[in-house]
């Protein structure tokens, strides 16, 4: 069926056709045409945020939490180019985004006309694909198929740039229908490799799980037959960053984030395994180390809907392309069929030598009576919001690592982190997505002052919005992670790590109207957590905490997961001149 | 659609694992994409292949289906057999991108490429080039009284050849159309 209207009215049709209910975005002269429409309609809620950056965060928020795609809208020009970073954090963590963008009309592109940018040129690298829409006609089937590719396969952002005349012109609109384009991914693995991989799973002797954000991405019925999987084999099993909470925490195979800044107990289990079942991972630079003494003795297995992610860092020898879900539903089918074998006695073996790894207790920290430890707050705020009904984003840094190591998840959806990308000034725009997502829950963003400062200017959309996002940020008055590697790389040279001239950040979110609470008592600690928490609209929790302290486990560039660093025994010249030039 | 079969190559029983180590021999593929003709296909391919530090030898693109609106690219390149199924995989994830086909491991595969060749001189140079031509069987396409525009039609390796040979002759300019390349048989 299609009807007549202008492009503008088409726009906001197409989303309400996909099932958006959110829009964050900025206006300008080029989306002038659809703003307009959003005026006149009540379905779409439009969100506007303070710079175009966190629209796009914002959005990646709300599709992290909710499994949906989130959408943003900014105009032409510069609104486009400060999409660049939200777009491109997108596509390194593969969260399906779709981004609007105005363009000059078709008859000034190539012009230099105002505002104008090569928003497709620009942004072809970091989305997923993009389309710039010439003729009215065309827009709806462009908005329709933009959601099918950014939702389907490996996600990830992508964008459509409409030319403000292709917004007032009228055309045929069409609602959405199964997409017909070639673009159909495919989501079942081959059989007779899952066959192989359940017969390696039926004699490994040290087996592992190894898994990621692939999980989280597809679907919550991924988590539960994960779970399945996991407590059926009673197989041991870590998490990278953004595959957090894909596995309770509190299950009892459970081994902690791996990594750089990985549990030592993960650590090692990735290192001494004999069968390493990767499932939507990507083997990146911070979980592997050093290649050539990674994981030496394992059979591996790669779970990937990407068949690009196979073979491209570390050689697998059981390779599956296909969906996570579907995946692990047919795993769980063969294995069951072939009578639930394991190595039960080895792998009983296997999890008494984790048992032993455990008990060296990486994440053990001296604690202080007069300052507060950044590990401390962080226990603390677990420990008084576990039994809400909550969300956690993180800027980039320290506290990130922090945060990943000391919170626990439960539930996947629950924990968004700028990942693949690093992204400063993630969180804070991000903890706003989440919340209109859900509008009850308690949405914390852990944060360093100097993250949360890149993107503070989204404090006028809390306030304008009453969002009750919690900014739980973690103020060492440094770049802590830039520090801390000056220290270990650079002979303790803190070049420009560090701020002389901070805000009174209680006085900012009284200027915003919003609350501030400074605490730098551990004695305070849990009354000022506690007020954060009661308090019914944003806050800004400054917690002054050590200044100096470095985030421990660490595997040094250049290293193997067997050589990690637990504490702040001799760190100096721990990376050699090899492992320094990487990152 | 086997665009996504390049997935299928993920399986050990396909061209994807038909080399069980990574080596670091530097080899040679021509690789075949058929792409959906739309605006910005193209730079979409070459981005792939400059954002990530691959090679681009030779490149040669044209739409070969008019009413489908595909469009093929030929591409050679050089990289380990590592780069080389990073290269295709990555080719495949480009959504317009229908098929990618490694046309050096998927059977014997017929390359030609065209090259225009001008060559300026007179006397017995003059009467060499064309003496020469004749047994490359390049033929004439222009002439003046003082030069020669030669077509020649062959493996990269003939023109190489016979550039090589006009370059003392008078070679001043040469126009070259890069690889095109279909497997044989069917």
């Amino acid at each position: 069926m299609t009807r007549e209207m202008t492009g503008a009215k088409m726009v906001v049709q197409a989303l309400k056709d996909q099932g958006v209910d959110t829009v964050f975005g900025y206006p300008g002269g080029a989306v002038l045409p659809i703003y307009d429409e959003i005026f006149l309609q009540n379905d779409i809620r439009h969100i506007l945020v303070r710079h175009e950056q966190g629209a796009v965060h914002a959005a990646e928020g709300y599709a992290r939490s909710t499994g949906k795609p989130g959408v943003a809208l900014v105009t032409s020009g510069p609104g486009a180019t400060n999409a660049v970073t939200g777009l491109t954090d997108a596509l390194l963590d593969s969260i399906p985004i779709v981004v609007l963008t105005g363009q000059v009309p078709t008859f000034m592109i190539g012009s230099d006309a105002f505002q104008e940018a090569d928003t497709v040129g620009i942004t072809r690298p970091c989305t997923k694909h993009n389309w710039l829409v010439k003729d009215t006609d065309s827009l709806s089937d462009t908005m329709h198929e933009a959601f099918h590719v950014a939702t389907s396969g490996r996600p990830g952002p992508v964008l459509v740039d409409i030319p403000k005349d292709v917004q007032f012109a009228t055309g045929d609109y069409s609602a959405p229908k199964p997409s017909t384009s070639h673009y159909q991914p495919i989501v079942k693995g081959d059989l007779e490799e899952i066959t192989e991989l359940v017969a390696a799973i039926e004699t490994a002797k040290k087996p592992v799980f190894y898994t990621g954000g692939g999980v989280i991405n597809s679907g919550t019925a991924a988590s539960q037959l994960l779970r399945e999987l996991v407590d059926a084999t009673g197989f041991p099993i870590t998490s990278t960053l953004m595959g957090l909470g894909a596995y309770p925490a509190s299950g009892k195979n459970w081994l902690g984030m791996l990594g750089m800044h990985g549990l030592y107990e993960a650590n090692l289990a990735m290192h001494d395994c004999d069968l390493m079942i990767n499932i939507g991972a990507r083997f990146d630079d911070r979980i592997t180390g050093r290649i050539d003494a990674f994981s030496p003795n394992s059979k591996k297995a790669h779970i990937d809907i990407d068949p690009s992610s196979i073979n491209k860092v570390i050689r697998v020898d059981i390779p599956i392309v296909g969906d996570v879900a579907h995946v692990l539903e047919d795993i769980l089918k063969v294995w069951k069929a072939r009578g639930r074998k394991t190595d039960e006695a080895s792998v009983a073996k296997w999890q008494d030598q984790i048992t032993e790894w455990r008990k060296v207790n990486c994440l053990a920290y001296t604690n202080s009576e007069k300052t507060i430890k950044p590990q401390y707050a962080l226990e603390r705020l677990e420990e008084l919001t576990k039994k809400h009904d909550r969300y956690i984003t993180t800027e980039v840094g320290q506290h990130q690592m922090w945060a990943a190591q000391y919170l626990n998840f439960e539930d996947p959806n629950r924990w968004m982190t700028s990942g693949g990308l690093g992204t400063m000034g993630y969180g804070f725009p991000a903890s706003i997505g989440v919340q209109m997502a859900h509008p009850d829950a308690l949405v914390i963003n852990v944060a360093g002052e100097a993250s949360w400062l890149m993107n503070m200017q989204e404090m006028g959309t809390a306030a304008q919005y009453r969002l009750p996002v919690k900014q739980f940020i973690l103020n060492n008055e440094r770049l802590g992670m830039v520090r801390q590697w000056q220290e270990l790389l650079h002979g303790e040279r803190y070049s420009h790590s560090w701020s002389e001239a901070l805000p009174d950040f209680v006085k900012l979110a009284e200027a915003f109207g919003a609350k501030g609470i400074l605490c730098s008592d551990p004695a305070d600690l849990d009354d000022a957590i506690m007020e954060m928490i009661n308090y019914d609209g944003p806050v800004i929790f400054d917690c002054l905490v050590e200044k100096h302290e470095n985030c421990f486990p660490m595997i040094p560039s250049g290293k193997a997961h067997n050589e990690m660093l637990l504490g702040e025994a001799e760190t100096q010249g721990v990376i050699d001149s090899k492992g320094s030039v990487l990152v | 659609m086997s665009a996504l079969h390049i997935k299928k190559g993920a399986t050990r029983h396909s061209a994807y694992n038909l080399r069980p180590t990574f080596s670091d021999v530097q080899e040679r593929h021509t690789i075949a994409v058929l792409v959906e003709n739309e605006p910005g296909v193209l730079a979409r391919v070459i981005g792939l292949f400059s954002g990530r530090g691959y090679n681009i030898e030779s490149l040669t693109v044209a739409e070969v289906d008019h009413t489908g609106h595909l469009s093929r690219i030929t591409i050679v390149t050089t990289g380990t057999p590592q780069v080389i199924e990073q290269i295709k995989a990555q080719l495949g994830r480009i959504v317009p991108v229908h098929e990618v086909h490694d046309l050096t491991v998927e059977g014997a595969s017929v390359e030609r490429e065209l090259a225009i060749i001008k060559v300026v001189g007179a006397g017995d140079k003059r009467v060499e080039a064309l003496r020469l031509a004749d047994i490359f069987r390049a033929s004439v396409v222009d002439s003046t009284l003082n030069s020669f525009i030669f077509e020649l039609t062959g493996a990269p390796d003939k023109i190489d050849a016979f550039a090589d040979l006009m370059r003392p002759l008078g070679l001043v300019e040469i126009a070259r159309t890069g690889v095109a390349a279909l497997l044989r048989g069917d």
